[in-house]
């Protein structure tokens, strides 16, 4: 089988790969219907995976859900399906409603957060979710905890100091801590090249200490070899890695982003040539897992899904007004 | 029972609630083998071990922010900010984050950390080594902030602070450290947080205060007291929450109001004070509300002559005091 054996020499089965690329259309599928309502006028706000569900996808199945302390961003869809949450509570929380699992409609869509899937709350002002991550990670240290700690963001925010903060003391301690950088290649309109003037961002790992990989962000099992080498090793003791996946932003900054005015249309045809989706298809395809009828029957459940989804997140209830001087502090009872 | 210096009781604090819960860590620059640059976590590296007695890199952000993740693993961090003019770095932390993660989350997660700075002047500290931040923090709904201003109430507040199920910005008037020493309790006890406590009781005047500033008012009542002026003295204790039915009722009890703090004035603890009586106790006064407060200026200066000008005085405060006693 040669080449099309790869995730069979990964140590993953057959369902394991064909669940990735499910769970990468879903996150297409949801976040393509997220503008969808945004642009009809129904929801707020949106702010995309589009072009990264690859690496995510890689990332996510490297990860142990419910043991492993998670510190996503806000372009995290498919790596928040992938640890637990549906089209239904993603949908919730594009409407804001109460029942949606990462604020009760607090936040932005966006704005992850699950307890019990030990996946923290997120929020706005980049890079705040590191420290964060390496304080888990401490945690884990001072306790012989299993855990590791996983933080994503993307290459804009390791310009951020607390980035660079959190990754000196990572380094210092040697702390399980998996620093994973999404790289979309613009920061708003800013493209990398204004941004960065080392050529990876993963070259700036060696200045913590500790190693740093940079992969094809567009290759989710290139991507999951990457995180799953920093997971077992994290997990062993032997200190924190950063991974940075290269991948491209297929759709503006957010819903109130026109990047028609920084990027051209070109740029932009291109790197949809090289969408993850198409490259997993592709590769399922030649190890003869996939065919058009079972890429058919699964777009075809899942548009059910997420139709079913959208009516009812659409007609669920908003959080009561009364709610809002609530959890500013612990109530009775509350820790 | 022993007698203690404010830095002791902060000390003893932090000990005890280590040996109570081994959740409990300090975290900060130069706390491990060098036990604080005041010396207030000694003998904790020895005791815990060097990661509950953590020295941690020159990097205020990720002291808070990793203290916040390890209080997200269940861990009870003390953060220390050397000098609370140091804590501008962690201010995205503690605003952005600490104070938001309970409420942004819809309850499900929390922040209960404590973040202990040194404050405050007149110890040739300069600009930097002098300022009081704590009207930066009052502002903002998710924190707590406190201001201890005596060696029991150090300990029991510290006690209480780190107990407390959200976070809490410690505030030690580093003039305070050594100036006084009194009875603290060997055995454990709280102070309650968001109580104030009356220092003085009279009945001509009403002067509230916080800090070091308070101990020039108690300096100042006595020598208005040879006068024929009777001071009632409130100690906030906590800025934020504030004591409400604690002042309107000192407010009251008097008619004439004075505020006192070392921080500059505008928009500072006093406005808020001041306000708060204004809306609610207005026809209980006798006299306008009046504040006395550090100047308009960025910060204290280090020289002497300076720093004086700057800083509050028994003599000062005692001036405003007869003032309003005289109005």
């Amino acid at each position: 089988m040669g080449e099309l054996s790869r995730h069979r020499v990964l140590g993953l089965s057959d369902q394991q790969v064909m669940d990735m690329y499910r769970f990468m259309v879903l996150a297409r599928m949801v976040d393509e219907r997220m503008w969808l309502l945004n642009r009809s006028g129904k929801t707020h706000f949106v702010i995309s995976c589009q072009g990264q569900e690859g690496a995510q996808a890689g990332a996510g199945l490297a990860l142990q859900p419910g043991l492993d302390f998670i510190f996503p961003y806000y372009r995290d869809l498919c790596l928040m399906l992938m640890l637990g949450h549906t089209a239904k509570t993603e949908l919730l929380s594009a409407f804001g409603r109460a029942e949606e699992p990462n604020s009760g409609g607090r936040q932005m869509p966006g704005h992850y957060g699950d307890r019990k899937l030990r996946i923290f709350t997120g929020s706005s002002p980049v890079g705040t979710q590191i420290p964060h991550a390496v304080g888990a990670a401490l945690a884990a240290k001072m306790r012989h905890e299993s855990y590791v700690s996983f933080v994503s963001f993307g290459e804009g925010t390791s310009n951020q100091g607390d980035f660079h903060e959190a990754a000196n003391f990572a380094g210092v301690r040697k702390l399980p801590v998996v620093f994973f950088c999404e790289n979309n290649q613009y920061a708003i309109s800013i493209p990398a090249r204004k941004e960065l003037a080392c050529e990876n961002v993963a070259d700036r790992a060696v200045g913590y200490g500790f190693e740093g990989i940079a992969v094809d962000g567009t290759d989710p099992l290139a991507v999951y070899e990457a995180v799953k080498h920093a997971v077992d090793k994290a997990r062993a003791g032997e200190g924190p890695t950063l991974v940075e996946a290269k991948a491209y932003r297929l759709v503006p900054h957010s819903s109130d982003d026109d990047d028609r005015t920084y990027r051209s249309r070109e740029e932009v045809e291109a790197a949809k040539q090289r969408d993850s989706l198409i490259r997993m298809k592709n590769y399922l395809t030649e190890t003869e897992l996939w065919d058009n009828e079972k890429e058919e029957s699964l777009r075809k459940d899942l548009l059910a899904e997420i139709n079913e989804a959208t009516t009812y997140a659409e007609q669920a209830a908003n959080p009561d007004p009364a709610s809002l001087s609530r959890y500013v502090y612990a109530e009775a009872g509350d820790q | 029972m022993a007698v203690k210096q404010y830095i002791d009781a902060i000390h003893d604090a932090l000990y005890e609630e280590m040996q109570r819960d081994e959740r409990v860590f300090v975290l900060g620059e130069d706390v491990g083998v060098r036990g604080g640059v005041f010396r207030a976590t000694v003998g904790l590296y020895e005791t815990f071990g060097e990661y509950r007695a953590l020295d941690f890199p020159l990097t205020e952000s990720a002291i808070v922010g990793v203290a916040i993740g390890a209080a997200a693993a269940g861990m009870i961090p003390v953060a220390e900010i050397q000098f609370a003019d140091f804590i501008l770095p962690a201010v995205n932390q503690i605003i952005s984050e600490a104070a938001k993660i309970r409420y942004r989350s819809n309850n499900e997660w929390s922040s209960p950390i404590v973040i202990r700075a040194p404050y405050g002047g007149g110890i040739h500290g300069g600009l930097y080594h002098s300022q009081s931040v704590e009207a930066l923090f009052t502002h903002v709904p998710g924190l707590k902030v406190v201001t201890p201003s005596t060696p029991y109430d150090a300990k029991g507040m510290l006690k209480a602070s780190i107990r407390d199920p959200d976070p809490v910005l410690f505030f030690e008037h580093k003039k305070l450290y050594r100036l006084l020493k009194e009875e603290v309790p060997d055995e454990d006890y709280v102070v309650p947080l968001g109580k104030a406590t009356i220092r003085m009781d009279g009945e001509d005047i009403t002067v509230i205060s916080y800090g070091y500033a308070l101990h020039l008012v108690l300096e100042a009542a006595q020598l208005l007291s040879q006068e024929g002026i009777s001071s009632h003295v409130l100690d906030l204790r906590t800025l934020r929450p504030l004591d409400n039915e604690a002042i309107l009722t000192a407010a009251k009890k008097t008619g004439k109001v004075l505020i006192v703090h070392e921080d500059n004035k505008v928009h500072g603890i006093g406005a808020e004070v001041s306000a708060l009586i204004a809306e609610q106790a207005l026809f209980d006064l006798d006299a306008p509300i009046a504040r006395l407060a550090g100047p308009e200026v960025p910060a204290m200066p280090f020289s002497s002559v300076l720093e004086r000008e700057y800083q509050l005085s028994v003599d000062k405060v005692a001036q405003a005091m007869r003032s309003l006693a005289q109005f």
